[in-house]
């Protein structure tokens, strides 16, 4: 049985480093916003730990096909789930709206 | 037991665990793999390292993966490893060392030599 | 390129897009509209969240550097509590513990976080994508001379090297040594000389 999970990777042997980075998407900045607003002290609708759990909850192969803020998205919208912030049947259904609108990525934050 | 370390009680004033450790104090990373949110890594469990320094007390991450409020606050360490006694194989140069926080309840004190 | 996110401008920018939406960014709109529908926050709130993440760039982080290398009683304080240090300069860290590791001709520092992607943010700004690689957080524990030979910083056996994995409520910043060829400058003149990687510890500064 593997006792070392996923997340949990220092000491293990890797490939070079790719001297990767990327300037970040307006999507991948309000992911941050979203978790640092959630987070904070006076709405405390979110704890960094929690975050972590879910991220490190998705199975391997979910954690390495993953972006960093895909996985931050995930994370986030597990924790108001599980808190009963919102509800699954809103956010699915609000999903399929914002499809069916064709939304572009950034309507409604203007 | 120690003064509370340099960044003090969090959430301020909270309830927390004593700290028993000093610096330069060795002790032993414990054995164990709960499942769940840890932040004691692998990598480092059942290694001897000495105590850096007492960082604070700090909710205990464990408790505040589940939304719990991690109160009584655990004592955080900075503890120093030998790159050596990690990588036993290596052959790292003597000084090289990796500083890991810990939580008190991942320690445990080795016996006088 | 880097016109501010969440303005009106950027929807041409984005029209390409459209077609290709994914799952998770649908997600973000629809999470969105509806803790804004909730009152949780409001659109306001998430952009001035994104105008401050904007403005933390690595330019704090080589402020606070130049300060140390040009006053030994600054490079004290902040060597004993960096948050109190940072906030002298205007530098507001929040909650954030910091902790200023301080290279030496006998010891170079270098951070990482093995188990997600904890950095100094409030100083650095978001982190380069290989900070949160498998590769760079995997390794640099194990074979950090390697690991720091990869980014063309070569260090004699002599000079020990000194890991911080950031595993808890600890944040750290690697203050360089200052180069040999900047007497005489101003703070703002050290301030330039200073780069990102050299305050994570991956590169060290040319003198």
């Amino acid at each position: 049985m593997k006792l070392q999970a996923n997340h949990d990777m220092g000491g293990l042997t890797a490939g070079r480093i790719v001297p990767r980075e990327h300037t970040y998407e307006p999507w991948e900045k309000r992911v941050d916003a979203l978790m640092m607003l959630l987070s904070n002290k006076d709405r405390q609708l979110l704890k960094v730990d929690e975050l972590r759990r879910n991220i490190e909850t998705l199975g391997p192969s979910a954690y390495e096909r993953m972006t960093y803020y895909e996985r931050w998205m995930h994370a986030i919208c597990q924790t108001l789930v599980q808190r009963g912030v919102i509800t699954l049947d809103e956010l699915g259904r609000r999903m399929e709206e914002v499809k069916a609108r064709g939304a572009l990525p950034d309507e409604g934050a203007g | 037991m120690q003064a509370i370390g340099m960044y003090g009680i969090e959430p301020r004033g909270a309830p927390h665990v004593e700290a028993c450790f000093h610096d330069g104090d060795a002790v032993r990373v414990r054995v164990a793999f709960p499942p769940g949110h840890v932040r004691t890594p692998f990598y480092c469990r059942g290694k001897v390292g000495v105590i850096e320094r007492l960082c604070g007390a700090f909710p205990n991450p464990e408790e505040l993966a589940y939304n719990r409020s991690g109160l009584p606050a655990q004592p955080l360490y900075r503890v120093r490893f030998t790159s050596r006694d990690l990588w036993p194989g290596l052959n790292a140069p003597h000084g090289d060392v990796v500083e890991i926080e810990i939580f008190q309840h991942w320690l445990e004190p080795m016996e006088a030599a | 390129m880097n016109a501010p996110p969440g303005a009106p401008h950027d929807h041409t920018h984005f029209r390409d897009d459209e077609a290709s939406i994914s799952y998770y960014r649908t997600m973000e709109i629809a999470v969105r509209e509806l803790l804004v529908e909730k009152n949780v926050f409001s659109l306001a709130d998430v952009r001035a969240q994104i105008e401050a993440m904007d403005a933390r760039t690595p330019a704090r982080g080589a402020r606070v550097v130049a300060r140390a290398w040009t006053d030994a009683a600054y490079r004290e304080r902040l060597l004993a509590n960096g948050a109190a240090a940072c906030e002298e300069l205007g530098l507001e860290l929040g909650p954030l513990k910091l902790v200023v590791v301080e290279n030496t001709p006998q010891t170079h520092n270098v951070i990482v976080c093995t188990l997600c992607s904890c950095y100094p943010r409030m100083l650095l700004g978001l982190p380069p994508d290989w900070y949160k690689s498998r590769e760079y957080r995997s390794r640099v524990v194990r074979e950090p001379r390697r690991v720091l030979e990869e980014f063309g910083t070569r260090l004699p056996d002599a000079v020990s090297i000194r890991v911080h994995d950031s595993t808890a409520d600890m944040r750290y910043l690697v203050l360089p040594m200052r180069p040999t060829d900047t007497d005489g400058m101003n703070e703002a003149q050290l301030a330039s000389r200073v780069s990102r990687d050299a305050m994570i510890g991956t590169t060290v500064i040319d003198r």
